[in-house]
């Protein structure tokens, strides 16, 4: 089953952890073949937010809800369980300094 | 005239005896919940047909697991839901055919473990742990929950129903934590059953008697994990748990006022229940793994073991409290320590204790630390500190039976001296976390 991993810091902790740490956790997960994919992001101030509406679309800048922690990046996984998938995301380095979200991927009904 | 039928009575026998170990079995061959209740539901249908004609199993409960896992899957297949039932055999041990595998002893037992540690999972809200551990492992209705909790049968049905979609959706295994994991997760467990019990123990609304039921219930989960994991820190909460309930009849007045400990008619006392949490701390104690249960405990067995008030070992309890702070350091433990100091080495020890805890700006909007300060300063002769001490409690405290037990000190001290009085000239600090 997969889960995507999703990482959220503070603004002033988004490189508080070294990229070779992150990489390093990636590399790890890619030999245990637990990983599917994993991206960092720069920072929300770079976001353009897209809607359609009636057809229309429109772009604002920025993402449209105020937090303290924002989304720095993302890790999608492969476990056997929600277990598994908690204990690889105890090793997702970031999660020492902010948080990560565990959300189990949902298969479309299609 | 009815007469006694042996085979529905062993039936019933067999429901109260079986249901929870055999639905614990269910959910983990049909590897989901409402499928595994309804699986249960067949079972016992089939025994009231079938008992009656073949006669009561050798092994109810092996027999029942069987009857309801073909129930479930002949359910399954004439519904033609085979893709679901692919995807249970994938996740599951449906396709286990060998019944010893799955109707053993050791792995019914650690199915019944693995219902507590699944209901209990941390990825589950804290008052969705407490209803389907209530649910599926006391085997509690959702309407008796909800009753005990005073909260609307719907909203808790709800409550059930999204906790049992995530278990599925987020695949919450089912399973016993990894001796690495088990710490954390047996603190979840552990928290939830005090959860419980206290919610029945603190009676601060509804009726008495569904609240002494929650007690109970706590009190029953307790013995049933300390038999399946013996862990030092579960046999320190059952033990807890008991020692607490030692004194049920005794805190409270018959017209329903809290009685403190040192007022308390220790006759009332059950020394049954307190030589079994007695036995139990002590047992927690000689593993030297235990924790902040088994130290809360056994500092509510040295008040148990003092036969008066005066005779308590305050030394032992001092020293308890050391323990407990360097375990689970927090400003209440503190606190607490601190009304110990006062009954060891006098209120002015005390005091000073409690006040550096509030200039600290810690505990100032705790009723309790102002309650404890109010007595202290009353035994001290600080009235006009007393009086303000008190009237602070009272304005943060919310139950409406300790308000009326504080309003009663603050009344008291306002006659001093009176001739009713003076039956009660020997007042210790109120120690409300251990009444």
């Amino acid at each position: 089953m997969k889960y995507l991993c999703l990482v959220y810091l503070e603004k002033d902790k988004l490189h508080a952890v070294p990229d070779s740490d992150c990489k390093a956790c990636g590399d790890g997960f890619r030999e245990s073949g637990v990983l599917m994919a994993a991206e960092a992001l720069h920072p929300v101030e770079t976001a353009a937010t897209v809607r359609v509406r009636n057809g229309k679309v429109s772009v604002t800048d920025g993402p449209f809800a105020e937090t303290k922690e924002q989304l720095a990046g993302f890790y999608l996984i492969d476990a056997r369980d929600l277990n598994e998938a908690i204990s690889a995301a105890a090793k997702i380095p970031p999660a020492r300094e902010g948080s990560v979200e565990v959300r189990p991927v949902r298969e479309l009904n299609a | 005239m009815t007469t006694i039928d042996p085979v529905n009575e062993a039936i019933t026998e067999a429901y109260v005896t079986h249901s929870r170990r055999v639905l614990a079995t269910l959910i983990r061959l049909l590897g989901d919940f409402d499928v595994a209740e309804e699986a249960l539901h067949d079972a016992f249908r089939a025994a009231l047909e079938q008992w009656p004609r073949d006669g009561i199993p050798a092994n109810p409960r092996a027999w029942l697991v069987s009857a309801g896992r073909f129930k479930a899957i002949d359910g399954l297949r004439r519904r033609s839901r085979f893709d679901q039932l692919d995807d249970f055999a994938e996740r599951t041990e449906i396709g286990v055919i060998d019944a010893a595998a799955w109707a053993d002893e050791e792995s019914v037992e650690d199915d019944r473990l693995r219902l507590i540690f699944t209901c209990c999972h941390p990825a589950l809200a804290p008052d969705a742990q407490v209803a389907l551990t209530l649910r599926e492992v006391c085997g509690l209705t959702t309407e008796q929950i909800a009753q005990a909790f005073l909260t609307p049968a719907p909203t808790l049905a709800q409550r059930i129903v999204r906790a049992k979609a995530k278990i599925r959706d987020a695949r919450i295994p089912y399973q016993v934590p990894t001796p690495a994991e088990l710490p954390n997760r047996l603190d979840a467990v552990l928290r939830v059953i005090y959860l419980v019990f206290n919610e029945g123990y603190a009676a601060s609304t509804g009726s008495m008697l569904t609240r002494h039921d929650l007690s109970a219930e706590a009190i029953r989960l307790g013995r049933l994990l300390s038999e399946l994991l013996p862990e030092p820190e579960v046999l320190g909460l059952l033990a807890l748990m008991l020692l607490h309930e030692s004194r049920r009849t005794a805190r409270t007045s018959p017209g329903g006022e809290l009685i403190r400990l040192d007022d308390q008619n220790r006759s009332l006392w059950d020394r049954q229940l307190i030589a079994e949490g007695t036995r139990l701390v002590e047992r927690s104690l000689l593993s030297r793994r235990f924790g902040s249960y088994t130290i809360q405990a056994a500092i509510s067995a040295v008040h148990a073991e003092a036969a008066t008030p005066a005779d308590t070992d305050w030394r032992e309890i001092v020293g308890l409290y050391d323990a407990l702070l360097r375990t689970d350091p927090s400003p209440i433990v503190e606190l607490n320590r601190s009304v110990a100091i006062a009954m060891r080495d006098g209120p002015a020890a005390g005091l000073a204790l409690i006040d550096a805890i509030l200039a600290r700006g810690d505990l100032v909007d705790y009723r309790l630390a102002h309650a404890a300060r109010a007595d202290l300063c009353r035994r001290l002769g600080h009235v006009a500190d007393a009086r303000a001490a008190y009237e602070r409690a009272i304005a943060l405290t919310q139950q409406d039976t300790e308000r009326r037990f504080l309003e009663r000190q603050l009344a008291d001290l306002q006659q001093p001296a009176s001739a009713a009085g003076a039956g009660k000239s020997r007042r210790t600090p109120s120690r409300q976390g251990e009444v």
